[in-house]
């Protein structure tokens, strides 16, 4: 079932594949950096999310077989994030570094978007088997809860920066906070279950 | 061991990629020519001449292409080419500006009426949006000043408050655009009776498109883009300074003045630098938009950072 990872790598690339193509036929619209920006910062939470949607989903259909998804949908949440990031540092500033860093300090929705950018790089580092080794399952897990924060700061960045229609922001927001209620909702369910293990004839 | 096959698609039943792409077209196409016959100010082709006016830059003109499909007209959706695919169902024949607060309590300019009412000039004016982009625009009409004029305002007016068409049959709703509706707009008198002011009725040749403001507009160059109202169908001579939209839904962000100015940033981003449509590098905020021969007097002893 190994090639069946070849044909979801494919799809996940399309995006860019897409916009690619849209750039050579000059298809991007009145603004093409601002169109750029977009769709790879919507993509980045768009990937953001379903990574975070594997757990749920392996649970909710009992099909732990996702599992072997997961690497790959976090780092393609990190490549459209750092094409995202890219846009900005290249075609928006054109590496005025400066400004950059004023911007970081002094713009929130900037900070919120770094802070999600840079909280997603030491998990992509550590995406490999290697690195599971040598951190150990437990912290390598512990560690790669940045992606709640990543997430989070990803919403909160795009509701910070629209002007007033904050619909798009909002249905980003719902959908993080669904799958994040659901980690806390089955941590306390498997609490409960493990009390009455531990004492059956308490009642 | 039987396997039944449920009936088979032939190849010489299926619509053809291409084929059907194109019915998708033609349905998407249709509304917009059922749309073209009931206004005739809908057609791309309503030609509008004018002569040469004053206070033209001599900068690139951006293409046609993108000012008539990179547009902020919330009633109309937020996404910048939301505008230009919905804004086809708005109605601008016949239309009507009513002036309140003149000579008498309601005076009704038809539309055509107001177009006679001085010769219409061409003036190519730089546009900024509060965003951060930029375009050259070819406008046609003429000074506002000769309507308000005509309308002539009491002598207690000190503000000009404009009000857009608002239809919720056809438009966004406030909750979806995140703004109040009907959209309105105001500038102090003299402000609305500066020569730069225009009442604009066309772009590049032709009558506004429906999603550039369409049929009348205004075009205040040294502002920031929101303060240019569209589809205007009131103006009201005032005391107090009046409510604008985007002020009500941020004091904080947008102010009633929102000069073009790049030494104040808006709270969230700078103003210094622009991107103008069509060109790569940003390049430097002019003060009032490159305007300040004309309007810098206006604001002579104000304090811009506070009268934002």
């Amino acid at each position: 079932m190994r090639w069946i990872k070849v044909p979801v790598f494919i799809l996940c690339l399309a995006p860019a594949l897409w916009l690619v193509w849209k750039g050579f036929h000059q298809d991007l619209g009145a603004n093409p950096i601002e169109f750029i920006t977009h769709a790879t910062g919507d993509w980045t939470l768009r990937f953001l999310a379903i990574t975070l949607a594997v757990s749920p989903l392996r649970r909710l259909f009992r099909f732990p077989g996702l599992i072997r998804f997961r690497r790959m949908f976090g780092l393609y949440a990190f490549f459209y994030g750092s094409l995202h990031f890219m846009t900005y540092l290249w075609l928006d500033k054109y590496f005025a570094w400066n400004e950059i860093v004023k911007d970081v300090y002094k713009r929130p929705f900037i900070t919120a978007g770094f802070l999600a950018f840079v909280s997603m790089l030491p998990l992509a580092v550590t995406s490999t088997a290697g690195w599971i080794r040598r951190l150990g399952g437990r912290r390598w897990q512990a560690l790669h809860r940045l992606i709640y924060l990543s997430a989070c700061a990803g919403v909160v960045h795009y509701y910070w920066l629209v002007k007033s229609d904050i619909r798009k922001p909002l249905m980003y927001a719902g959908i993080v906070l669904v799958l994040l209620a659901e980690r806390v909702i089955t941590k306390m369910r498997k609490a409960k279950l493990a009390t009455r293990v531990l004492v059956p004839q308490s009642d | 061991m039987l396997v039944k096959r449920g009936e088979e698609i032939r190849y010489s039943e299926v619509t053809p990629w291409n084929v059907y792409l194109n019915r998708r077209r033609f349905l998407a196409a249709v509304p917009a020519a059922g749309a073209a016959l009931f206004t005739s100010r809908a057609s791309a082709a309503a030609k509008l001449s004018a002569v040469k006016g004053p206070f033209s830059t001599d900068e690139t003109v951006t293409p046609f292409k993108d000012v008539s499909t990179y547009n902020n007209f919330y009633e109309f959706g937020t996404g910048k080419d939301d505008p230009a695919k919905n804004a086809g169902r708005l109605q601008t024949s016949p239309w009507n500006v009513t002036v309140e607060g003149g000579a008498s309590k309601h005076q009704v300019f038809d539309l055509d009426a107001l177009m006679k009412m001085a010769p219409l000039e061409e003036r190519i004016y730089r546009h900024r949006c509060v965003e951060g982009w930029s375009i050259v625009v070819p406008w046609i009409g003429f000074p506002l000043n000769v309507l308000l004029k005509a309308a002539k305002p009491n002598a207690k007016a000190k503000y000009v408050a404009f009000q857009s068409l608002y239809n919720s049959r056809y438009m966004l709703s406030e909750a979806a655009a995140g703004i109040e509706f009907p959209y309105v707009e105001g500038l102090r008198m003299d402000e609305a009776i500066n020569p730069l002011t225009l009442l604009c009725f066309g772009m590049y040749g032709q009558v506004l498109p429906n999603q550039d403001g369409a049929p009348v507009r205004l075009v205040v160059p040294w502002k920031y883009g929101f303060k240019s109202i569209k589809s205007i169908v009131k103006v009201k001579f005032v005391e107090k300074e009046p409510n604008t939209t985007w002020n009500m839904a941020n004091p904080r962000e947008y102010g009633f003045y929102s000069n073009v100015n790049p030494t104040v940033d808006h709270p969230r981003w700078s103003q210094a630098t622009e991107r103008r449509l069509g060109e790569f590098f940003k390049r430097k905020t002019l003060m009032f938009n490159g305007y300040g021969d004309q309007v810098a007097k206006l604001y002579a002893g104000m304090d811009l950072r506070k009268n934002y």
